[in-house]
C-alpha cells in the first residue's frame, strides 16, 4: 500500500498538503474525510489518526498527523526541490518561525471568520451576535497586518524570493475567510500580489482545484439532520468564544 | 558578536530555550525580559522582536522569534547529538508532530491554568470564577492524557528512547501549573516516572536552575496599578 493522504478539502491544512503533493508530483491514495459529515469520529479513522483531525498521512506502518510535520515529511522523503524547505540556516528559520507564529495567529483567525461569518448561521441556523463577528474580523485584520509587515514586507513570499511551505499554509488559510465573503485583499495590494504570485507559483489549475470545495461552501443548502447538526454545534462551541 | 537569547524563565518556551542551550555548552548572552513588569512591551526590546514576546534570539543581524524556530535554528548551527531532532525520517517527524500539536493544547492549558489558578489573582488581583478554573483545569487534565496516551505510550520520552527537543519543550509545559500548584503527576505514575527521566536526562541541577522562578510564582508581588493596566491586555489575549 502507498502513501495515502486523509484529507478534506474544506480544511485550510489540508488544502496546503494536497497542493504540496500534486505540486511536487507525490504518488498518493487520497482518502477524503468528510468533516461536515462527522466522518472524522468513526473508528476507522481514529486508527490513522487517534486525535481525530485531519489532515493525516499513512505511510505503510507509519501514521502522522499535524499538517506541519506531514510537509515536513514529505519535503525530505520525496527531495522536495529546496525552496519548500530550504537548507540554508537563516532562510529555514525564517520558514520555522512563520509556521510556528501561524498557529495560534493567523490559523485561529481565519478559522473563526469564516465560521462565524458564514457556516454558522448559513449552514447551521445559528446567527452569530454582530459584536462578535465584528471583534474576529478585526483581529483577522491585525493578523493580516502582521502577515504584511513582519512577514513578507518587501519579498516576493513570505520568507525571501521563492516559494515555500510557509507560503502555502498562509495562501490556505487566507482562501477561508476568502470563501465567507470577507474581501481580504481588497485593500490591501501588497498582499494581493504577493496571492497572485503564490497561485501562479503553484499553477492556477492546481490552486483552483484545491479550493474548489470551500469555495463552494457559500452555496451549501443549511443542514437538516438534528443529530449531526448537534454534535457540529457542540463540537465547534469554541469558536464562538 | 555572541549569540544573545532574549528570555523571560517564567515563560515556558523560554525554560526549553534556556535548557536547550546550557545543556549543549552553546556560548549566549543572557537578556533577561521582565514580563512581570513589562519589559516585553519597550521600544527597545521591539527592536529586537516587532512581536514584543520572548522568547527571542539575536545572531549578529539576525534576529529571530518563535521557541520552536529558535529551538531548531540552534540544533542546526550548533550540530548537537542527534538524538535532540534525530536525522531518520519517521523519529524527526515525531518531533515535529509534538511541536505542532503542543501549541493550540497542552501549550494553552498549562498557560491558563497557571494564569487561572496563581497569576491572575495573586499577581493582577483579579478572581477568576471557580467555574471558569474548573473548566481549565479540566481541559489541563485533557491535555494531559493526550500526551500520555498519544505521544509518550509506553516509551521512556516523547518520540523514543532518548530525549528529544519533544521532551524540552513539553516538560516545561507540564511545569507551568506545576508552579501554579496543580498536583500534575498525581495520580499519573507513567507521567512522573517520564518526567523523573527527562531531569535526569538534562540534569539536576540545570533543570532546577531553569525552573527556579516559575516555582517561586505564586510568591509574585502584586502588580502596582500602573503594571496591571499595561500588562492586562496582553494577558487576556495571552490566555484567550
Amino acid at each position: 500500500m502507498g502513501l495515502e493522504l486523509y484529507l478534506d478539502l474544506m480544511s485550510q491544512p489540508c488544502r496546503a498538503v494536497y497542493i504540496f503533493a500534486k505540486k511536487n508530483d507525490i504518488p498518493f491514495q487520497l482518502r477524503t474525510i468528510e468533516l461536515l459529515k462527522g466522518q472524522h469520529y468513526t473508528d476507522d479513522f481514529a486508527q490513522v489518526n487517534p486525535l481525530r483531525k485531519v489532515p493525516a498521512l499513512k505511510d505503510g506502518d507509519f501514521n502522522l498527523a499535524e499538517s506541519v510535520a506531514i510537509l515536513l515529511y514529505l519535503s525530505r522523503k520525496y527531495k522536495a526541490p529546496d525552496h519548500w524547505y530550504p537548507q540554508d540556516l537563516q532562510a529555514r528559520a525564517r520558514v520555522d518561525e512563520y509556521l510556528s507564529w501561524q498557529h495560534t495567529a493567523l490559523r485561529n483567525c481565519c478559522t473563526r471568520a469564516m465560521w462565524q461569518k458564514m457556516m454558522f448561521p448559513k449552514y447551521l441556523g445559528h446567527s452569530v451576535p454582530p459584536e462578535m463577528l465584528a471583534a474576529t474580523l478585526a483581529e483577522l485584520d491585525r493578523c493580516l497586518q502582521m502577515l504584511e509587515d513582519k512577514f513578507l514586507r518587501d519579498q516576493a513570499y513570505l520568507t525571501g524570493s521563492c516559494i515555500s511551505v510557509a507560503d502555502l499554509v498562509a495562501i490556505t488559510e487566507l482562501m477561508h475567510p476568502v470563501s465567507a465573503g470577507c474581501k481580504i485583499f481588497e485593500s490591501r495590494p501588497k498582499l494581493e500580489a504577493w496571492r497572485q504570485r503564490v497561485e501562479a507559483a503553484v499553477g492556477e489549475k492546481l490552486f483552483q482545484e484545491a479550493h474548489a470545495v470551500v469555495l463552494k461552501a457559500k452555496d451549501m443548502p443549511p443542514l437538516m439532520d438534528p443529530t449531526l447538526k448537534k454534535n457540529l454545534m457542540l463540537s465547534l462551541q469554541y469558536l464562538l468564544h | 558578536m555572541v549569540l544573545e537569547l532574549y528570555l523571560d524563565l517564567l515563560s515556558q518556551p523560554c525554560r526549553a530555550i534556556y535548557i536547550f542551550a546550557k545543556k549543549n555548552g552553546i556560548p549566549f548572552q543572557m537578556h533577561t525580559v521582565e514580563l512581570r513588569k513589562g519589559e516585553h512591551l519597550s521600544d527597545a526590546f521591539a527592536q529586537v522582536n516587532p512581536m514584543k514576546k520572548v522568547p527571542a534570539m539575536k545572531d549578529n543581524d539576525f534576529t529571530l522569534s518563535e521557541s520552536v524556530a529558535i529551538l531548531l535554528y540552534l540544533m542546526h548551527k550548533y550540530k548537537v547529538p542527534d538524538h535532540w531532532y534525530p536525522q531518520e525520517l519517521q523519529a524527526r517527524a515525531r518531533v515535529d508532530e509534538y511541536l505542532a500539536w503542543q501549541h493550540t493544547t497542552l501549550r494553552r492549558s498549562c498557560l491558563r491554568a497557571l494564569w487561572h489558578k496563581v497569576m491572575l489573582p495573586v499577581f493582577l488581583g483579579e478572581q477568576v470564577p471557580s467555574e471558569m478554573l474548573a473548566t481549565t483545569l479540566a481541559e489541563l487534565d485533557m491535555n494531559l492524557q493526550v500526551l500520555e496516551d498519544k505521544f509518550l505510550q509506553d516509551k521512556a520520552f516523547l518520540v523514543g528512547s532518548h530525549i528529544s527537543l519533544a521532551d524540552l519543550v513539553a516538560i516545561t509545559e507540564v511545569m507551568h501549573p506545576v508552579g501554579g500548584g496543580c498536583p500534575v503527576f498525581e495520580g499519573r505514575p507513567k507521567l512522573a516516572a517520564w518526567y523523573h527521566r527527562v531531569e535526569a536526562a538534562v540534569g539536576k541541577d540545570l533543570f532546577r536552575e531553569a525552573h527556579e522562578v516559575i516555582l517561586n510564582a505564586k510568591d509574585s508581588p502584586p502588580a502596582n496599578l500602573i503594571i496591571k493596566q499595561k500588562l492586562m491586555p496582553g494577558v487576556l489575549a495571552m490566555i484567550q
